[in-house]
């Protein structure tokens, strides 16, 4: 495991700006998840590193060594893709033991043996060992291309949304197992997603990206709690911030503020401007109310047990605001 | 099913499909069904008018495929008991067999030539596919245009030139020089279908193995092709079918060494012409590497005619 750095990089597909002058520091050890919407330059970050992709200027850094003219064999990084992943013509124990078998690592069979079986077991799929790749269901393929990285002690892991095309329960599982994984291989991860839920559950930090910049790097609690711009703070936090004019609320705006953005827990209720129940949903654990505020809609959460119903007014005034200036820029 | 469906055709319909399909089959299988008794006909069976479907089989023709034949005196022959089941055949006609004749050696020729182009236009073909397919090349699109268009000319237009030339390299009537010739022509087909094969694999295929730890060449090697071997194969078939069946090219360039079958089957002569047997008995086996070559492969045959539009 090593660290991984990358310094001014920037690249280009024709006249579309990929990546844009990017720093980005990887700890030893860390479980960093990029974060952004399609487009934003996650995967390409991940290529870049990986070596698929060549930097039109600037330094990839691994472990100290710069990478820039390697090859991705000489880089010594996994990967995990998106789908397509697995080798069709051969048995999952054969995809496993792919990577191992190769010129670089040239393992004995006996310890591929041994390597084989022990991911398989992390991954719950030593029964389909002798299956062939394209005899598995969705979240199998997935699981046995996760294990193929797995199988391997490379510098970094990279992993492009491995988990986007599964469903629901297995993503959960799969959450939890690679946090798993992660603590005890002390494994130094890239991840890519759009999921902010598999950002917050399982990065050490975030790295949020727009259009190609990395606009903020910290970890979860820092950029849920300090967005350095209002894009960042829309991206975490579920239900969304609410991005509100300035002096709709009681907020005592610092000039030049244009925008606040409320997270729907720094809501109070009971004291300040009039606001209209929209719709009550009760999730179980908490309750979203939806609220009209001038025309403007503002979501937040009450007491489980609420007896609110919609056409009801109440007061709302705001708890710790963040403030943006006309560009989206957090003022402090 | 009600009569509209659009999943399921009608009985009605399947049945004028099946009627098509057997007629076309009909026509195509008649003239080789044809060729194949006409092989064991007698000389005068197989010319005679109206043609006859019930006849006495012989291997003549056969015979006088694979030998060739002197006429002897009386004398000789009743000094020379014949040796075996052909002489006695031959000596109907007084003659005795002097040695094997070159159809041997021109099917030989055949083979040589044939699958010797068709594994270096695949295996050229492939690497370059590969190339066109998965590498920025400038002028990509005008470098295929212009691999395609070699095979816009009637081979016939370039025949004189290739004839000049070869003779100038010494490569007239050699194995070398055919195998060559076929394979010119033939790149560009191979070029072609296998690159459409080869865009129909995914990329990350291969990038998933350059990250395992592999060259590009071994990428290549152990993920690629193995995937493209449908390809492979109908391509293979396409190309051995030209080689196998060229005809023009090999009278204008081949002679004595190294022609190959297609030229020589039609000189086969007999008594008072030509030896239609003999002819028929020599097309029918040099229908057969052919034959066999594409039931093999006809697995891949089948999925790759659809020229890989149908993904799995």
């Amino acid at each position: 495991m090593a660290e991984v750095q990358l310094q001014g990089v920037s690249k280009s597909f024709k006249s579309t700006k990929a990546v844009i002058e990017m720093d980005m520091t990887v700890p030893n050890g860390a479980f960093v998840v990029l974060l952004g919407p399609t487009g934003a330059g996650k995967t390409t970050t991940l290529r870049l590193i990986a070596g698929l992709e060549k930097a039109d200027s600037g330094d990839i850094r691994i472990g100290g060594e710069t990478v820039n003219t390697l090859t991705p064999a000489q880089r010594d990084v996994a990967m995990v893709f998106q789908q397509y992943s697995l080798y069709p013509h051969m048995s999952v124990r054969d995809n496993l033991a792919f990577p191992l078998r190769s010129p670089i690592l040239k393992t004995p069979e006996d310890e591929i043996a041994r390597k084989v079986q022990d991911v398989a077991d992390v991954l719950h799929i030593p029964h389909k060992l002798d299956n062939k790749a394209t005899e598995l269901s969705g979240g199998e393929m997935q699981r046995v291309s996760i294990g193929r990285a797995l199988v391997r002690d490379p510098s970094i892991y990279l992993m492009d949304e491995p988990l986007s095309s599964l469903d629901a329960k297995l993503r959960a599982d799969l959450r939890v197992e690679l946090k798993r994984i992660h603590a005890e291989m002390a494994a130094t991860l890239l991840y890519v997603t759009h999921d902010q839920i598999e950002a917050m559950t399982m990065a050490t930090h975030v790295g949020v990206l727009d259009e190609g910049r990395l606009v903020q790097f910290g970890t979860p609690r820092e950029i849920y709690q300090n967005p350095s711009t209002a894009y960042v703070a829309a991206r975490l936090g579920q239900p969304r911030i609410n991005l509100l004019p300035v002096g709709l609320l009681d907020d005592n705006a610092p000039p030049g503020a244009s925008q606040v953005g409320l997270r729907p827990e720094n809501i109070r209720q009971g004291s300040g401007r009039d606001a209209v129940v929209v719709r009550v949903e009760h999730l179980g654990d908490q309750t979203r109310l939806h609220l009209k505020v001038s025309d403007h809609d503002v979501v937040t959460l009450t007491d489980p047990h609420t007896s609110l119903a919609p056409g009801q007014t109440i007061q709302i005034a705001p708890d710790n605001p963040v403030f943006f200036d006309a560009e989206g820029a957090r003022i402090t | 099913m009600s009569a509209h469906s659009i999943t399921e055709p009608t009985d009605r319909a399947k049945w004028i499909a099946g009627g098509l399909v057997v007629l076309y089959a009909l026509v195509t299988m008649i003239p080789l069904a044809w060729i194949m008794l006409t092989g064991f006909k007698s000389p005068a069976d197989a010319i005679s008018y109206p043609p006859k479907v019930v006849f006495e089989p012989t291997l003549e023709g056969y015979v006088n495929l694979f030998t060739t034949r002197t006429r002897q005196t009386d004398d000789f022959l009743a000094a020379n008991p014949p040796q075996n089941w052909a002489d006695e055949i031959v000596r109907q006609y007084d003659m005795v067999i002097v040695g094997p004749s070159k159809f041997g050696e021109r099917f030989l020729n055949s083979v040589i030539i044939g699958f010797g182009s068709t594994f270096l236009s695949v295996f050229l073909g492939t690497l370059a596919a590969y190339a066109f397919s998965r590498f920025k090349i400038p002028l990509a699109d005008d470098l295929l245009f212009f691999i395609l268009s070699t095979r816009m000319m009637p081979p016939i237009a370039v025949a004189i030139p290739i004839f000049l030339m070869y003779r100038n390299l010494g490569l007239s009537d050699t194995h070398l020089g055919m195998i060559l010739l076929y394979t010119a022509v033939n790149i560009s087909l191979a070029v072609w279908l296998l690159k459409g094969f080869i865009d129909e694999i995914p990329r990350e295929y291969e990038e998933a193995a350059l990250i395992d730890g592999y060259t590009r060449f071994q990428a290549f090697y152990k993920v690629v092709l193995p995937q493209a071997a449908t390809g492979i194969a109908s391509t293979a078939i396409f190309c051995l079918i030209f080689a196998w069946n060229e005809y023009a090219f090999a009278v204008l360039l081949t002679s004595a060494t190294a022609q190959t079958a297609p030229p020589f089957i039609p000189t086969i002569i007999g008594i008072g012409g030509l030896d239609w047997p003999a002819v028929a008995a020599g097309a029918t086996i040099f229908l057969l590497p052919v034959m066999i070559f594409t039931i093999l492969l006809r697995k891949h045959l089948l999925r790759g005619i659809t020229f890989g539009a149908v993904r799995k």
